[in-house]
């Protein structure tokens, strides 16, 4: 009776000092209210899909220094805001031989609110396609100009500046109906381990979030706050960036930005984080 | 980073004597002149070389920067303001171009 009871206490310890670790971690009581006004949620109750892997949902922001966190609470400080607003000179800067800018069709960019909490949506075609796919789209197709680059600075600000117009806004993917086979190899990808390493996503932001991979604090993985300013790129960094650097990190043969695996895999992540409000351009280390 | 662009961040309102916070960016490459570029040659250096603020007519600010300062150069000080004036915020880029920036400040 005595030895049951002492293991008992013993695996109870365990199973405490475990979920503590990965819970006490993400600054427990920070709170992410930009220029003092807007307030916008870190946590959330995690989507049903998720089947209970997470007991809450945490925007990376909440895993990041103090310095950081603060950086992103006021937009003069945000780096990021540099590419948002150069954006917005691009956006009523005509080009291509159409002669046409962003706003001829559009208005003012507040007209896309709400665009990037939808990302990635299929298109009428019935192929997955991210905001750049979109961005590209209206410059070959309407305005008859060179696409952009995936890492392109073109890119880096138009993504900033759509970003910050969803700012506050749940990510909403749609994950049934037809992205429901997209989404599904999404999370098959998510799950699969690659590289010499053998690591796949999960093993790093579902079993070991709130841990440290030698000097990184590991975050759930949460994709609400691309396109984001990284102080380390000391430049905007897409979310297909980051996935090719993840992978590059597992020793593994990546994917580049842009491809079909990625677009697959960015579905699946957003709609972990469902629920959480874009950030527009958030900071990170 | 191409265009160069300064911001400038004053609070909205100081009473006389206040001392406030000023805030102020400037978008710039802050090339430092040590790097190479694909074909092995070296980047010229172009940084942004000194900073000054005058306020009212009275230089409250002046300084050096160095090519070890990161790009997009963000500089926060503070001014004690006896009365109302203008801000008058000035950049040298090495390559000669200087860039202004003013900005009116009631002092209520």
């Amino acid at each position: 009776m005595k030895i049951t009871t002492k293991l008992w206490a013993t695996a109870a310890l365990c199973g405490a000092v475990l979920t503590g670790t990965a819970h006490a971690d993400p600054h427990p009581d920070a709170e992410l209210i930009i220029e003092g006004e807007l307030h916008l949620a870190t946590r959330a109750a995690p989507p049903e899909h998720l089947g209970g892997v997470l007991p809450e949902i945490y925007s990376g922001w909440l895993f990041r220094t103090d310095e950081t966190r603060t950086l992103q609470m006021d937009d003069f400080d945000n780096p990021g805001m540099l590419f948002a607003e150069r954006g917005e000179d691009r956006w009523y800067t005509a080009d291509g031989s159409a002669g046409q800018s962003c706003a001829d069709c559009h208005g003012d960019p507040e007209s896309l609110a709400g665009v990037r909490a939808v990302m990635p949506k299929v298109n009428e075609n019935g192929e997955l396609w991210s905001l750049q796919n979109y961005v590209n789209n209206c410059r070959t197709e309407r305005m008859g100009a060179d696409a952009w680059g995936w890492n392109s600075d073109g890119m880096k600000d138009m993504t900033a500046l759509i970003s910050l117009q969803s700012r506050g806004m749940p990510v909403a993917v749609q994950i049934d109906g037809e992205a429901a086979e997209f989404w599904e190899r999404g999370r098959e990808m998510y799950y699969t381990r690659f590289g010499q390493l053998e690591l796949s996503c999960a093993n790093c932001h579902e079993d070991n979030w709130g841990r440290m991979i030698r000097a990184d604090h590991l975050s759930q993985g949460m994709s609400n706050g691309f396109p984001t300013y990284r102080l380390k790129n000391a430049s905007i960094v897409s979310l297909h960036q980051r996935f090719r650097g993840c992978i590059r990190d597992t020793r593994g043969e990546s994917f580049p930005e842009g491809a079909q695996e990625f677009r697959e895999l960015e579905l699946y992540v957003s709609s972990r984080g469902l629920g959480l409000p874009v950030e527009g351009v958030s900071v990170r280390q | 980073m191409s265009d160069v662009r300064p911001r400038i961040r004053l609070p909205r309102s100081a009473k006389a004597g206040d001392v406030v916070e000023v805030k102020t960016l400037i978008s710039h490459n802050m090339e430092t002149g040590l790097r190479r570029d694909g074909s092995g040659e070296v980047i010229p250096r172009q940084i942004i070389n000194r900073f000054t603020c005058e306020y009212a007519g009275k230089t409250v600010i002046d300084m050096d920067l160095q090519p070890a300062i990161s790009a997009n150069p963000y500089v926060e000080f503070d001014v004690k303001v006896e009365g109302s004036g203008d801000f008058v915020f000035t950049w040298y880029d090495d390559n000669g171009e200087v860039y202004t920036e003013t900005q009116s400040f009631e002092v209520g």
